[in-house]
């Protein structure tokens, strides 16, 4: 059966990315797959050429017509997501939608007494199949300020994964967003594991809880692994406490290295330079096999 | 004056800029910590939580007496949040996003509304700073709403500070409507750099005037400071590349109270910002209205 490994954080900024991408390298003929779709980072490692491109429509769009538009006000009086503008007064009143606050549920355009609101389809992004040094990935691009990116995190996934059905490839590596909500759900429902990236500070510890409470609400099973640990042993320790009460396994920690930066200025993976945070990286990647293996 | 703290990138330091500012004010102040899905101001600005409200939207319930199995909400709804299989709907309340067209379109009027739990809004007092937060329940998808309700406590007269999640999407446009002005804080790094191009087009489409917070300067290159100029976008703030805030931010002091020679630098961007608004105002951020946060 074809495995799936999340990484993900809670908070941003923890190296999920550079973690993923090491991870892309070691593995043995992996999917990639980028599902951080509104800031994207993995391609400006593995350098993916696309060979594919998509697509995304996620929903439709209130557009009000204003020739027909009878002022009447109905859609401002039932919009709930506030997406609707007026300008003028009385008889003279025009409205107009905003496109950046409308969620396209389609109630104005039912209670538009002139049927005066047209409902098109909305482009709100693309995705990619790309071919990369370790493998096939698959990567997308939310459109600015756009909806939806649940959906699209959902087609890069089921994507990934009919790939790696196809092909042949035993495990689809998924580089997660920040956060708990409608991406991340996305992105970890139905995974084999995730792997939760964090840093020693109090951010990165209780940011880390309520992603590990986020797993265990969907029964995915966890690991954790702490980086910059160095930047305060004592909080690792605490925070790697709190993951074995919790249950969940730790699988190492990377030392501050300003080497890992300078691997992303050069797009290469850190497992591809001798910086030794990659050692740990490694350590951590063996025995996230030992489990998966046995 | 409404500041908005954002960065595509996570984990550029929008906490830290956020919480420094609102103490370095040292008049009253306050902090909207939007980022609903992990908030974290209040790890930096501690102090007894003076309330505690409960958020919820409104998800259909339907009246199993009165559906004729019509299908008429299922075809309607535009998230597969009501399905009906020639059946009593089935709701899916995960999918809700509460916008009532299912009530609106049941010709038997077998739809209600009831109140689905999303989060709390906290409001915390800290010092001189009015620490206001919203913190989604784990498992929910939805952040905007909740983050609308917590901008609704925010008081017109007293300044503020929004301090937004990370990324480009829904939950950040949520965060950042009606604010006056945004600083985009980013790294000097290609992720840092990248990701800052994608928050520019997001405040240029919100039409908000904005610029940018460098944090860590001295860690990567200056490609950033490249794009800023070569974009025109002033760079209101570097914070250097210094071990010392690092491991303060670690046990969760804020840098104006440990690290005191680095209080004037926040003080310079509540400065920056007043002066570059002022000098905004009448020329963008024009068409919208400001109470439709």
């Amino acid at each position: 059966m074809i495995q799936e490994l999340v990484v993900i954080s809670g908070k941003g900024g923890t190296g999920k990315t550079s973690v993923a991408a090491s991870f892309a390298v070691l593995a043995e003929r992996p999917v990639i797959a980028d599902s951080d779709v509104d800031a994207a980072d993995l391609h400006l490692v593995l350098a993916p050429r696309t060979t594919a491109r998509h697509e995304f429509r996620g929903g439709h769009q209130a557009v009000i017509r204003q020739a027909d538009c009878v002022g009447c006000g109905e859609c401002l009086a039932h919009c709930r997501f506030g997406a609707v503008r007026m300008a003028g007064e009385g008889g003279e009143a025009r409205f107009f939608i905003d496109l950046l606050s409308c969620e396209g549920c389609g109630v104005c355009v039912r209670r538009c007494p002139a049927s005066a609101i047209d409902f098109p389809e909305r482009v709100c992004g693309e995705w990619m199949v790309s071919e990369t040094r370790c493998g096939p990935m698959v990567h997308a691009r939310l459109g600015v300020a756009a909806e939806n990116s649940g959906k699209l995190v959902s087609i890069v996934r089921r994507e990934a994964r009919r790939i790696a059905e196809e092909d042949g490839h035993p495990l689809v590596i998924v580089d997660g967003p920040p956060g708990i909500g409608c991406p991340v759900i996305a992105s970890v429902t139905g995974a084999s594991s995730v792997l939760v990236v964090t840093e020693p500070t109090v951010s990165g510890e209780h940011d880390m809880e309520r992603v590990l409470a986020l797993a265990r609400h969907f029964a995915i099973p966890a690991a954790v692994c702490v980086n910059k640990w160095d930047i305060n042993g004592e909080m690792t320790e605490r925070i790697e406490n709190k993951a074995r009460r919790a249950g969940v396994r730790v699988a190492g920690r990377i030392r501050y290295d300003r080497a890992v930066t300078l691997a992303q200025m050069q797009e290469r993976a850190v497992v591809e330079t001798d910086a030794d945070a990659a050692r740990d990286i490694r350590d951590i990647w063996e025995r996230l096999n030992e489990r998966r293996y046995r | 004056m409404i500041l908005g703290i954002a960065s595509g990138k996570g984990g550029t330091g929008k906490t830290t800029v956020a919480a420094n500012l609102a103490r370095a004010y040292g008049s009253p102040a306050q902090l909207l910590d939007c980022d609903v899905e992990e908030p974290n101001d209040h790890l930096f600005l501690r102090g007894p939580v003076r309330e505690q409200e409960i958020i919820t939207i409104p998800v259909p319930q339907v009246d199993a007496s009165l559906c004729d199995a019509c299908g008429e909400c299922s075809r309607f709804c535009q998230y597969s949040a009501i399905v009906s299989l020639r059946t009593t709907p089935i709701v899916f309340p995960e999918l809700c996003h509460g916008c009532g067209g299912c009530a609106l379109v049941c010709p038997q009027g077998a739809i209600g509304e009831t109140e689905r739990r999303i989060g709390v809004v906290e409001t915390v007092e800290s010092e001189n700073v009015t620490l206001m937060q919203g913190r989604l329940d784990v498992g929910v998808a939805l952040a905007p709403p909740l983050i609308r309700a917590a901008k609704a406590r925010m008081r017109r007269e007293t300044p503020a500070i929004v301090d937004a999640p990370p990324g480009t999407s829904c939950p950040v446009i949520a965060a950042l409507r009606g604010t006056d002005f945004v600083a985009l804080v980013t790294e000097p790094t290609p992720f840092g750099l990248h990701d800052l191009t994608l928050a520019v087009d997001m405040v240029r489409e919100l039409r908000i005037p904005f610029g940018v917070v460098v944090n860590r300067v001295g860690i990567g290159d200056d490609r950033v400071h490249g794009y800023c100029a070569a974009e025109k976008i002033p760079v209101l703030l570097e914070i250097p590349d210094d071990r010392r805030i690092a491991e303060a931010y670690s046990v969760g002091s804020l840098i104006v109270d440990a690290l005191p020679e680095y209080r004037g630098l926040f003080m310079s961007l509540i400065e920056k910002t007043m002066k570059l608004k002022c000098a905004e105002i009448g020329v963008s951020a024009g068409g919208y209205d400001e109470n439709q946060a």
